[in-house]
């Protein structure tokens, strides 16, 4: 009997009627102790108080049925399909043309992004949306820097974004400063938070950085609300002075940018400017990070993320570069900030929970960390995604959630999982993601 | 400074609580010259590397570094990275510690950080493009071929250094610790791992850093062969002591080096030791 290697793997796959049977045993086992409880059994509280109860047993025995009768399933359609990865059932036709797709989606979408005003001019809701998923993208990339490229996991960025955000609310409400001086401000303002942030986190490592980070976030938002005489506290700084077009403002008044240009007074306008200012301070951060990661400052991010012994045994200084990481993340939470105060109007410490952090963490996550790319359609996807699925109310959650959980079973890395190396000899060619490590403070 | 030592390690000590790593060592490492530090596991080698590179601070003694130029720099009181960007120390270690996630090229990149940094503004002036700093970088570009050519990697430039063949990974984090331009390159265990062949071309690598650019190199080292091939001094250690130190044909001949490598029995000490010769 000497079984070609082919006709062993068949064999092992089509490995026996038994195996299946004591598949689905065990599943059906698994799903009688789950649900006898929450199936099984109804309580209710009676009409006196009392408990009352039922037994489900017929609903029980179906809800096992379908588990053991759908693990069969499950296991014949794995041996139908075999270990082959999920590429191989992609034809090379679509492959090729989705890596088509690759190369010309960035630019694609920078056009589209471009036109959203001109296409969507009548339709404010998506443009509110546009500019919601804007500022994701901008805090997105921000912290890409911190977790993508440093490798430094940051649960407090949100941190970032209220000191940005307040540093221009309180600059513009009780100096009347305009929002271009008060912009870079807030992003300095921010960095520097950054690097107070940094210093005692600096000999942390993974788990303990998350804490302390995720311990900052909430610090400066119970600071916010607390400092009553500075922030307002809970009721928040409102009238906050709208952007204007280089110290034109955008309204109705016979100084307003429409009475300048000679055209017809529309809300609108102001929107579609904040569009634009948003999508402005996006690509700068898009930019500004692209040539960081080219310059020794971004190569070191990465090496450090890669291994920070190494770093250091190459004279590297880990702590400033731990640092810059941290202040540039943070300064572009700043930005964000400021903007999101001058668009808002109105801002209190409920905007900037810990929610937000994860959100943003997530959108890094789910895009691939380091991928500007990939952070841009994970914010997308997101944002606009949640909205998407409105219409399906109470469930929303849990069909975003499991929208979420499939994606990270199909790339586990994020969408963008590879990176494209920062200088190369003959030809660039995209890193598996298998070899780039995630970091670990 | 003919005579003066490039190295020089005075009664040095280290202790891990109760556990004395290495007692009272001294010895010294001739500039453009190969020494090579071996002992039996255990014996406080790589300890003793830790704390020239400044990963361990020693409980006592002094560890001097001495420049062409006579500028002398005490170790012992220097962190890790300014021993490697101030008294210009490179090391590689005992397990690979690449960037495996980054090309060759950018491994090669990454070890001249400093200059790249200098010549970049910290940063701020090669955001905006000057020109200088596109120089700099043609340069670190030019040193970091000219060492992929050395190592024979050149046609790998552009591979995820995760993905090169092991004995290539040895080779090239050598070049990456070459790239940050030393005065005294620490070699952890640069052949473990590596076949006959491959260890042929280490020991012709490592002498051409000696003999073209005038490296000094200090190495640990277990496969015999190679020590004493390229070796000018050696010293052994045993349980964190100096037992024995000299030319490779000393040390061979040498009956407490023979003792601590296999027990008493000279004879079969006496075979190992002639293998690798």
């Amino acid at each position: 009997m000497t079984a070609t290697p082919h006709e062993t793997a068949k064999a092992s796959r089509t490995a026996g009627i038994p195996f299946l049977l004591k598949t689905a045993f065990i599943n059906a086992v698994i799903a009688l102790v789950l649900f006898s409880l929450m199936i099984g059994i109804r309580t209710e509280a009676g009409s006196d108080g009392q408990l009352t109860y039922w037994t489900r047993f017929g609903d029980l025995a179906s809800i096992v049925a379908a588990v053991f009768g759908g693990s069969i399933v499950i296991e014949l359609l794995r041996q139908w399909i075999g270990p082959t990865g999920a590429e191989k059932l992609v034809p090379p036709a679509v492959q090729s043309g989705m890596s088509f797709i690759g190369r010309y989606l960035a630019p694609a979408l920078l056009v589209f992004t471009l036109l959203v005003p001109v296409i969507f001019y009548n339709q404010r809701y998506i443009l509110d949306l546009a500019i919601l998923v804007l500022t994701y993208v901008m805090l997105g990339w921000g912290l890409n820097v911190v977790v993508g490229l440093a490798g430094l996991l940051d649960l407090g960025y949100v941190a970032f974004y209220a000191v940005g955000a307040y540093s221009y609310a309180l600059l513009a409400t009780n100096f009347g400063w305009s929002f271009w001086v008060c912009l870079p401000l807030a992003g300095i303002l921010a960095a520097f938070w950054g690097v107070l942030l940094g210093f005692p986190v600096l000999r942390l490592r993974g788990d303990y950085l998350a804490i302390v980070t995720l311990a900052f976030g909430e610090i400066i938002r119970l600071v916010i609300i607390n400092w009553q005489d500075l922030t307002g506290g809970p009721n928040g700084v409102s009238g906050i002075p709208r952007p204007t077009f280089f110290g034109i403002p955008l309204d109705n008044s016979d100084d307003g940018l429409a009475a300048k240009l000679r055209i017809e007074y529309s809300p609108t306008h102001r929107i579609v400017f904040l569009f634009y200012l948003i999508l402005a301070l996006a690509l700068l951060t898009n930019w500004v990070t692209i040539r960081l990661r080219r310059l020794p400052i971004g190569r070191a991010w990465e090496a450090l993320r890669e291994d920070e012994v190494a770093c250091r045994a190459l004279g590297i200084n880990t702590t400033t570069t731990k640092l810059t990481a941290f202040a540039t993340g943070a300064m572009f939470g700043g930005f964000a900030g400021a903007f999101f105060a001058t668009r808002q109007g109105f801002i209190s410490p409920e905007s900037f929970t810990f929610q937000e952090s994860a959100l943003v963490l997530a959108i890094v996550v789910l895009g691939g960390m380091g991928s500007q790319l990939g952070v841009a359609l994970a914010a997308l996807a997101m944002i606009g995604g949640f909205e998407l699925f409105r219409s399906l109310e109470t469930y929303r959650m849990l069909v975003f959630g499991m929208a979420m959980v499939l994606i990270m079973i199909w790339r586990p890395r994020g969408l963008i999982g590879h990176r494209a190396p920062t200088v190369y000899l003959t030809k660039a060619q995209a890193i598996s993601s298998d070899l780039v490590k995630e970091g670990h403070g | 400074m003919s005579g003066e030592p490039i190295l020089s390690v005075d009664r040095l000590t280290m202790r891990f609580g109760g556990i004395v790593a290495v007692h009272d060592l001294s010895f010294a490492a001739e500039p453009k010259k190969i020494t090579a530090l071996i002992g039996p596991n255990g014996a406080g080698k790589t300890t003793v590397f830790n704390c020239i590179t400044g990963f361990y601070k020693p409980s006592g003694g002094a560890i001097r570094l001495t420049h062409d130029d006579g500028r002398q720099i005490a170790l012992e009181r220097l962190n890790d990275f300014r021993i490697a960007k101030q008294a210009k120390v490179a090391r590689t270690f005992q397990n690979i510690r690449l960037f495996p996630g980054m090309t060759a090229l950018e491994n090669l990149m990454v070890a001249q950080h400093n200059t790249l940094m200098r010549a970049s503004g910290f940063t701020f002036l090669g955001l905006i493009g000057v020109p200088t700093y596109r120089d700099a970088e043609k340069q670190a570009i030019a040193l970091a071929t000219d060492w992929l050519k050395r190592i024979n990697l050149l046609d790998r430039a552009d591979d995820a250094a995760g993905n090169l063949a092991y004995g290539d990974q040895r080779r090239l984090e050598i070049a990456r610790a070459m790239c940050t331009e030393p005065a005294l390159l620490c070699l952890d265990e640069p052949a473990a791992g590596l076949n006959a062949r491959e260890s042929a071309a280490l020991s012709e690598l490592l002498l051409s850093i000696r003999n073209e650019i005038g490296t000094s190199i200090l190495l640990i080292e277990h496969d015999m062969s190679v020590v004493m091939e390229i070796s000018d001094h050696i010293v052994v250690m045993d349980h964190g002591v100096k037992i024995a130190q000299g030319t490779p044909r000393e040390v061979r001949d040498d009956p407490k080096v023979i003792a601590a490598y296999l027990g008493t029995d000279e004879e079969e000490a006496a075979a190992v030791m002639e293998s690798g010769s």
